[in-house]
């Protein structure tokens, strides 16, 4: 599916106003394991496009392996895309090297799952949000500004009083704290661009409120374009105003988040919205599971990656992957059978 | 730590008002004497971790101790004796007493002051080596694990070409090519023969460190390549770059008196392996004169071992299991005394 078809299928006030940054149907390949002429190679991404405008989030949901960090990955420049083109503002980012790559470095920031392994244990939370400031805020002359901006974001995340936390390591704050440092520190820099890779998943439940809400107003007071990446639908609905689901790496339903939570199309998107717990259904209805594993999807393989768990599944499925189609304003969705 | 569970708990306490609900509950004054757990005291809330933890390790500390007080006397030995190390002193073979401390050589030299003078180019070879093998094993272990690839291919083939070399018998080979080498040659060879074992554990360490996400959000911040390996990796392996330094420091120290005494050093210099090479050469132990040949084996022997403790303690401290295997024992006893089942480890 490439950008064009994307627009075509879905013409939305997200898509007249210009990306910020956008993915045009970008592959990537990784290799499996083989000799040099015998390699195989896994498809962790299957002709994906995405684009992130500015003050609206974008939820890529779907289960572990289904390529939703390898594109926020491939976003922050981690990887390179194998086929297809990431644009920022226009402009190939694998173009970028030098001032302009510390540049775009500053542009795009990243929040990650785990806030126990994303700060360093032996720095302490004042090393941690000074680096970025000397490195991308010239404004910031002397250690006085340094420190007043410093004391400025962790009250700006909610950390107060902000010159006790300063001193202090990673070890002595508690996972949401610590999350709450990681955001602080991807802000320090002013960002156009927030990826945040399942930033919830590792709280606990009692937390996790407090940090999508941190999310919320952060992107609405700073105009981010936010990439947010989870498993979890029902947090999908309410952060983000788009949603895109993802299963071994390609993109099968897109749209506005409460068109694709109230009508989901695809039958992935309906599994997984079932797959949320409700008290109030004890018994899961509608389609039959089929249990197995999400598929490991080389070049090689053809057809729709979902064929194997799919209860509508025909001998079409196999053989190709379904054009997306519009199932709703700006909604779309890539299955034969709608 | 500490401060927050002592308050958690008191504040739960005064909650729960009256002393029905904390004589049914054993104290923790209590539990903590039963259970023989040792406190930390509170002098170390203020420093960093893992120094806390290091400088409240018994073990580590009597090394500590043992081996400044090595340091300081061959520091200090002018002010500890007033006799030239390289002079004769007094007649040869005189016993242990007043005039003599530990006695004199057949030279006649003193011995006291000679152990006191000879822990300087003792203890700065083995350090000098020790110090030196281990930065050169930082360097390429880091970088071989860091960037890894065709520069880990490369410097690795290295590392195993130092660790294959028989170390001593390569030693001695280079060393028998300059004629009598002198302290310093031998701390060159040392150093040079000495950087495989920290370079390898050093390479296994970073290439797990550098995997962690704080490296890579680092990276993604546009640090530079240096301050992400000094700044963000070398902090979180300083125990294992103290480790491989202790241990390059007892081997250097072991190998300097192992090449004197057979010979290879300069025999005018006064090291601890050379008093024992003239003392072998003098045939001390078969005239009886032991206090020649005791003293330097006993310095040599309080380092080493001081430097052993040491890195017990880093040990300990890296690998808290070593340490946990040892306290099972008293809360099993706690378990029992309490009538329960002790059978869980």
């Amino acid at each position: 599916m490439s950008l064009a078809e994307l627009e075509t299928a879905s013409p939305t006030s997200a898509l007249a106003e210009p990306a910020i940054i956008e993915m045009d149907n970008v592959d990537k390949e990784f290799v499996l394991g083989g000799a040099f002429l015998n390699q195989t190679f896994l498809k962790a991404l299957s002709g994906v496009s995405l684009r992130l405008t500015r003050g609206r989030a974008l939820a890529l949901v779907g289960e572990s392996g289904s390529g939703k960090s390898t594109c926020a990955r491939m976003l922050a420049r981690v990887y390179e895309p194998t086929n297809g083109s990431i644009r920022f503002h226009g402009e190939d980012i694998t173009s970028f090297h030098g001032d302009r790559m510390q540049q775009y470095r500053s542009q795009v920031q990243m929040v990650f799952q785990d806030p126990f392994g994303s700060l360093n244990p032996t720095q302490s939370i004042g090393y941690h949000l000074e680096r970025p400031l000397r490195l991308h805020r010239p404004d910031l002359r002397g250690k006085a500004a340094i420190k007043a901006e410093m004391l400025h974001l962790l009250e700006g995340v909610g950390l107060r009083p902000a010159a006790d936390y300063l001193t202090r390591r990673p070890h002595e704050l508690s996972g949401g704290q610590r999350q709450r440092v990681a955001i602080a520190r991807a802000l320090s820099v002013r960002p156009q661009v927030l990826l945040a890779d399942e930033p919830t998943s590792m709280l606990d439940v009692s937390v996790r409120l407090g940090i999508l809400n941190l999310l919320e107003d952060l992107k609405r007071e700073r105009n981010l374009a936010a990439l947010y990446i989870t498993h979890d639908i029902a947090t999908a609905r309410y952060f983000a105003e788009d949603a895109a689901v993802m299963y071994a790496g390609h993109v099968v339903e897109q749209g506005p988040s409460t068109s694709i939570t109230d009508n989901p199309s695809h039958p992935y998107t309906q599994l997984l919205i079932e797959s949320v717990p409700n008290p109030m259904r004890k018994v899961t209805t509608g389609n039959k599971r089929r249990a197995a594993d999400i598929p490991l999807w080389t070049r090689d393989s053809r057809g729709c990656p979902f064929v194997s768990r799919c209860p509508r599944a025909t001998a079409i499925c196999k053989e190709n992957m379904p054009a997306p189609v519009a199932v709703g304003p700006g909604h779309i969705a890539r299955c034969h059978h709608l | 730590m500490a401060d927050i569970t002592q308050t958690a708990s008191s504040s739960l306490l005064d909650r729960l008002d009256d002393a029905a609900l904390a004589s049914a509950a054993p104290s923790q004054i209590e539990l903590i004497r039963e259970l023989r757990i040792k406190q930390k005291p509170g002098w170390t809330s203020r420093l960093s971790p893992s120094v806390a933890a290091f400088v409240t390790n018994k073990k580590g500390m009597i090394g500590v101790i043992i081996l400044l007080a090595m340091i300081l006397f061959s520091i200090l030995a002018p002010m500890f004796s007033e006799y030239n190390p390289h002079r004769r002193a007094g007649k040869p073979h005189v016993a242990p007493g007043y005039e003599h401390v530990l006695g004199t050589t057949r030279m006649g030299k003193d011995v006291y002051t000679q152990v006191a003078y000879g822990g300087r180019i003792s203890l700065a070879v083995g350090f000098g080596a020790g110090i030196a093998a281990a930065v050169i094993g930082l360097a390429i272990g880091i970088s071989a694990g860091y960037f890894g690839g065709r520069v880990d291919d490369i410097l690795t083939f290295f590392v195993n070409v130092v660790l294959v070399l028989p170390g001593l018998p390569l030693i001695i080979v280079i060393a028998s090519l300059v004629d009598s080498a002198g302290p310093l040659v031998i701390g060159i060879v040392l150093a040079l023969t000495g950087w495989g074992w920290p370079a390898r554990t050093i390479r296994t360490q970073t290439l797990s460190l550098r995997t962690r996400e704080f490296v890579l959000s680092a990276e993604l911040m546009g640090e530079k390549k240096w301050r992400i390996i000094f700044k963000e990796i070398f902090p979180n392996m300083l125990s294992f770059f103290m480790g491989g330094l202790v241990l390059g420091t007892i081997s250097a120290i072991l190998a300097e008196a192992a090449l004197s005494f057979i010979g290879l050093g300069d025999p005018n210099a006064v090291t601890w392996g050379t008093m024992l090479y003239w003392a072998q050469n003098n045939m001390a132990l078969q005239t009886g004169a032991w206090w020649e040949i005791w003293p330097p084996a006993v310095a040599i022997m309080l380092t080493g071992a001081a430097l052993v403790m040491i890195n017990f303690a880093v040990d300990e401290i890296t690998n808290p299991q070593l340490k946990a295997s040892r306290g099972i024992g008293g809360i099993k006893r706690f378990l029992r005394s309490r009538g329960r089942s002790a059978d869980v480890f």
